[in-house]
């Protein structure tokens, strides 16, 4: 049973074509890896799903559910766009943590907000705050907890960024080039972190190129070229045997 | 002699103080208006307020003196501001006010606009909503932002305020002028230089001390 079905999603800005006719789906506990040059359309279909951008065209289908139509007759109210959301989680690129916030403040910020705004008022934040450490440990940062953001590494802020993605208990997690930022000696431990969420079955879809990565965590691998899935699989097949003459390519300026 | 130039200092020296302190009390929070105006999503709202933000900025704050205190009498022969001194004080409020609000309203589209939208979109992915964004995410690092520029605009409006004395708004150098005419004393002007010293002092002292308290992060 999918718990993600994306349907026929197109995007485009202005004249240019972003997503076209993109289609794939997700089961639980699935590891979803996109790859793909910069500009093929793997990060506004990341976007897309988080509600920060809206398709075109097309369904999004969360547990057989319509979450996204875009032939829908009006938009949904921002009160509704905000519940949706929080079905995904998004870990950015350059991580956006908040600066004046320290890393467990990071993480439960938006909790707490939240439950503030259903009328739990103070009495949810002990629970909040235990969450949020509990967290940080996972994600290896038990000593940092107090840390503003710059008194932390690159790897150190991704792994906030992460937790904090975590705090919302999204249904499925998106990494948009989560080491793309990072020198090369901090990818590691990000990706340390993301194969303990693998191992924990986190349903999770990773913009990357990071292909050896994507090889070992994925289990089913998109490569994009220009808003169209070019080529798609296993990364058995995608990735040790590709079949399209794009993805041979691809994987020849990414491999080593 | 030396209790009447005291006294008359003094005078001029709260009046001075007043019409700062109200400007700053005006003109903080209506350069937030003037800033909705001018970023607005609405073209030709945004269009007319940055028009007028160029005018305002772009000529001396004395021309905007007198035309703000005699236009309306002399163009429309409405009188806007009453008679006598309080006429004039306000006439005077209402410019610098305008005037001030105009330049804080830059500053703080520089402040705003200088935040990555990448802040933004994190809130919103964590499911908060744009107040939330905007008060527990935004504000903090606009005011950051902003501490340094609105420092300095704050202090040449301490001096600016002299310009009062073209409508005739006795503020303290006015009053210090004084008395070179009628006794041919210098002194004091020169008082009313330490005074303006003393003032900018203080000032200079508070931003920095504000400016540290926000020096736990980095934006």
């Amino acid at each position: 049973m999918a718990v993600l079905e994306v349907r026929k999603l197109q995007k485009s800005f202005g004249k240019t074509s972003v997503l076209e006719d993109v289609s794939f789906s997700l089961s639980k506990g699935q590891c979803l890896a996109i790859i793909g040059s910069s500009g093929s359309g793997k990060t506004t279909l990341l976007r897309c799903l988080n509600f920060l951008e809206r398709a075109d065209g097309g369904q999004i289908l969360l547990g057989g559910e319509t979450l996204f139509d875009a032939a829908a007759p009006k938009p949904d109210p921002e009160r509704e766009i905000r519940k949706k959301r929080l079905h995904f989680g998004l870990v950015f690129q350059n991580f956006n943590l908040f600066p004046q916030y320290t890393a467990l403040e990071n993480v439960t910020l938006a909790r707490r907000l939240a439950a503030k705004e259903r009328g739990e008022g103070k009495q949810a934040f002990p629970r909040i705050e235990e969450k949020g450490k509990r967290l940080l440990t996972q994600v290896g940062l038990a000593h940092r907890m107090d840390s503003y953001p710059h008194q932390l590494s690159g790897g150190q802020q991704q792994r906030v960024a992460i937790a904090r993605a975590l705090a919302g208990e999204p249904d499925i997690l998106c990494f948009d080039e989560p080491t793309s930022a990072l020198d090369p000696e901090l990818t590691g431990e990000v990706l340390k972190v993301i194969r303990s969420l693998r191992a924990r079955e986190t349903t999770m879809i990773i913009v990357t190129h990071e292909i050896r990565f994507a090889r070992d965590v994925a289990d089913y691998v998109i490569l994009m070229d220009e808003g169209r899935i070019v080529e798609e699989g296993p990364p058995s097949q995608v990735i040790d045997a590709p079949q399209a003459e794009r993805t041979r390519r691809f994987l020849e300026r990414y491999s080593e | 002699m030396l209790a009447t130039v005291l006294t008359a200092l003094c005078e001029g020296f709260l009046r001075t103080l007043e019409l700062f302190a109200l400007t700053l009390l005006g003109a903080l929070p209506f350069g937030l208006v003037i800033v909705f105006g001018s970023m607005s999503r609405f073209k030709p709202l945004s269009l007319f307020t940055r028009f007028i933000v160029w005018v305002v900025r772009g000529t001396p704050l004395m021309l905007q003196l007198l035309i703000i205190y005699y236009g309306p009498g002399l163009l429309f022969g409405v009188q806007l501001w009453g008679g006598g001194t309080a006429g004039r004080y306000t006439a005077a409020l209402t410019a610098f006010i305008f005037n001030y609000a105009c330049y804080f309203s830059e500053i703080y589209r520089g402040g705003i606009e200088a935040i990555p939208k990448g802040q933004t979109e994190a809130g919103q992915v964590l499911g908060m909503s744009r107040s939330q964004i905007f008060f527990r995410v935004t504000l903090l690092q606009v005011i950051k932002r902003i501490l340094p520029p609105i420092s300095n605009e704050v202090i040449t409006l301490v001096k600016d305020t002299s310009l009062a004395r073209v409508i005739l708004v006795y503020e303290i150098i006015w009053e210090g002028q004084s008395f070179i005419r009628s006794d041919g004393l210098i002194w004091p002007l020169f008082c009313t230089g330490l005074f303006y010293l003393v003032f900018t002092g203080i000032l200079t002292l508070l931003f920095s001390r504000l400016e540290r308290r926000l020096n736990y992060f980095r934006v």
